[in-house]
């Protein structure tokens, strides 16, 4: 097969075929992670809960793919998407879930601590808007030790009501930092429409900073990722912060269990991102139209990734759990 | 008190730390100076007089009146390469860098299963009895003491004052350190050359053998004075200043308890849930066999730190009243 994107459109030319088929599998990998960590906690397996990804992969990935293996993120709650996106592996993911020593934190950290410093990864973060300073932090560090390193910053829309992200955002553009801020707006702070919470036009903010800002379809992982790469590569070579935000939607609840919530948004609305606005599903079909794959080769990337998925759980839930001697272990370096 | 031999100089407590600051700037390029007023003014205290002329502004960073932002800025740095020194200018901001030091700062470490690592020092002071009123007076350094992960410094002397930031500067983990703000003129004998003093080793600053008096920073001249006071009247007071509320070393001021068979912990943070009630569990657990009196608490009233000085003066120990109370609990009034 070989590449056919369409050269009228300026947002994707330049991107080769096996980049595209490479971000689906990476958006898949998230789809298929969290669905079985789902499962994992409606089949009581998984300690405490967790906050899906699921609707929201094409930022991740869109973002990830445009960073460097050195360049650092920092995550939130809702952040195996993050994780996964920048490198992290899922059988070492979910004995982190499981509570296991073979995690990336041996079990001490759980599904909101995820860090591995090895894809770049400073951790997620439960407090909302809590990494903004680290994130800022990472890039003066890499300026001030000369390295080209950048750092992503993700945060959902809740975290606008922080006032450590104005701080840090002033002091990036002061100082002139390479971090990007990856604004995700899913619509909901919690179960809050955000429309509730949050005064007048998202972009102004970064704007009154005099920090470049610019707003995406989240759903639509070739203009997150292309979008992406050109302030990627202009955070770094100008060595100085941006803003991306991605609109999109979390296709489960808050969290594994917010089951009941008509009360704050509609079953129609969601299934009207689900059947109309899924990121797998807008790149796959477009992908199929441009013949960059066919349905076999997609069921062949589905069942790899299937295959890989209960590989890695199954590695989860075989692995021991922690001494206990580690208890009080790692307080301090 | 001990002290190497050596040509020693008669200094501030603000030269001293001046002096550590420098020193390890110059041992090591990735320490780095950020807080308010830090550069050409040197601090409203001028204890960072001369750095930035040595080490420039991008080593001693003036910030914005941002104590979270700069907070978290440094945990972002510290955690990839860096070892900054944050200056909050008043013990009472810290207040605002609750969740950056108590969130991030403190839990990286464990919860990343000891991959991370933050070594920063947050530089701050306690202290009443300046006439500053309730929000520029109060001594915290308990807050910090209380969370796993933090270490906690309350030099009392130029010479430990020195000698301990370096050591703060040096550890991989994050430090908070607290500087007397009525101490920065006290002069005191600082050795010429290079030298360190460890976390958790308390230090005798006066022997005695009929009680002893528990002190920390601010505290530790009240009670020195008090000690000479009660030496007129017969009573031989020993004073033991732990230097580090964490690591605490409890081994020291259980023994001098066992000693001298009575105990007051004298600290000028708020008497409710403060240092004096963990010190006093201390002793009271370690030398019960021993005493013949009950462990006494004097810490600062609790109270709002007033104003007036007429009202202020009394929410805090002075010599006459630890020299009551010493007077009280070995039966001499
Ligand atoms: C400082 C803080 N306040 C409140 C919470 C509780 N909380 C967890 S997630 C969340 C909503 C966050 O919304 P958003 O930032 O938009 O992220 P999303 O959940 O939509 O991904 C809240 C309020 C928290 N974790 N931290
Ligand atoms: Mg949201």
């Amino acid at each position: 097969m070989t590449s056919k994107i369409d050269p009228s459109n300026p947002h994707f030319t330049g991107v080769d075929r096996e980049q595209w088929i490479h971000i689906y599998q990476q958006m898949l990998r998230i789809r298929l992670f969290e669905d079985t960590a789902n499962e994992l906690y409606r089949s009581a397996k998984m300690p405490g809960l967790t906050h899906m990804y699921s609707g929201q992969e094409a930022v991740a990935v869109g973002v990830c793919e445009a960073l460097r293996p050195d360049d650092y993120i920092t995550s939130t709650h809702r952040g195996h998407g993050h994780c996964l996106a920048k490198g992290a592996k899922p059988n070492i993911m979910f004995a982190e879930l499981l509570g296991k020593a073979a995690g990336y934190c041996r079990g001490k950290g759980g599904s909101m601590h995820i860090a591995d410093m090895d894809s770049g990864n400073l951790g997620a973060n439960a407090i909302v808007g809590g990494s903004a300073g680290i994130a800022t932090g990472a890039a003066m560090s890499a300026k001030m030790r000369g390295s080209s390193q950048i750092a992503a910053c993700f945060f959902g829309e809740g975290a606008l009501g922080q006032g450590l992200l104005y701080e840090v955002m002033n002091m990036a553009q002061l100082w002139q930092l390479p971090v990007l801020y990856v604004c995700e707006n899913n619509l909901y702070n919690e179960y809050t429409h955000y429309s509730e919470t949050t005064a007048g036009d998202l972009l102004k903010r970064p704007q009154a900073f005099g920090i470049h800002g610019e707003e995406v379809d989240g759903q639509d992982v070739r203009f997150v990722y292309t979008t992406a790469l050109r302030l990627v590569e202009q955070v770094r070579t100008s060595q100085s912060p941006a803003f991306l935000q991605c609109n999109t939607y979390r296709f489960h609840g808050h969290h594994v269990g917010d089951i009941d919530r008509t009360y704050y948004r509609s079953k129609e609305e969601e299934a009207q991102w689900r059947t109309n606005r899924d990121p797998l599903t807008i790149l796959s079909e477009w992908m199929m139209a441009q013949e960059i794959v066919d349905q076999a080769l997609l069921a062949d990337i589905g069942h790899e990734i299937e295959g890989e998925t209960e590989a890695a759980v199954q590695f989860g839930l075989n692995a021991p759990y922690p001494d206990v001697s580690e208890v009080n272990q790692h307080v301090y370096a | 008190m001990s002290m190497p031999d050596g040509n020693a100089r008669v200094i501030t407590f603000a030269q001293a730390i001046n002096e550590a600051l420098a020193e390890e700037m110059r041992r090591d390029e990735r320490v780095f100076i950020i807080g308010e007023d830090v550069a050409e003014a040197g601090t409203p205290f001028k204890v960072l007089s001369g750095l930035v002329q040595e080490f420039g502004r991008d080593r001693v960073i003036d910030s914005p009146i941002s104590e979270p932002g700069i907070t978290g800025l440094s945990v972002g740095a510290a955690m990839t390469g860096m070892r900054p020194v944050v200056d909050i200018m008043f013990g009472d901001f810290i207040t605002l860098t609750m969740d950056q030091i108590v969130n991030q700062a403190a839990k990286i470490h464990y919860m990343s299963g000891g991959k991370l690592k933050v070594p920063m020092v947050l530089r701050t002071t306690l202290g009443a009895t300046r006439r500053s009123a309730a929000q520029h007076s109060q001594s915290l350094h308990a807050w910090l003491s209380h969370v796993p992960g933090l270490k906690v410094v309350v030099p009392s002397t130029p010479y430990d004052a020195k000698g301990l930031m370096k050591t703060a500067i040096r550890d991989d983990n994050p430090v908070a350190f607290f500087e007397d703000k009525l101490m920065f003129q006290d002069k005191g004998p600082v050795p010429e050359g290079e030298y360190t003093i460890p976390f958790g080793v308390a230090d005798i600053k006066r022997e005695g053998t009929d009680i002893t008096l528990v002190a920390t920073s601010s505290m530790v001249q009240v009670a020195l004075k008090a000690a000479e006071m009660l030496a007129e009247t017969g009573i031989s007071a020993e004073v033991v200043d732990p230097r580090t509320t964490f690591p605490l070393d409890k081994e020291r001021l259980i023994k001098s308890a066992i000693k001298t068979s009575r105990a007051i912990i004298i600290d000028e943070g708020y008497e409710r849930y403060g240092v004096t009630a963990e010190l006093a569990s201390v002793i009271a657990d370690g030398a019960f066999y021993y005493l013949d009196a009950p462990v006494k608490r004097m810490g600062a009233m609790d109270v709002p730190v007033p104003f007036s000085p007429v009202l202020e003066d009394l929410t805090v120990p002075t010599p006459e009243t630890v020299t009551h109370m010493a007077k009280m609990l070995c039966g001499k009034l």
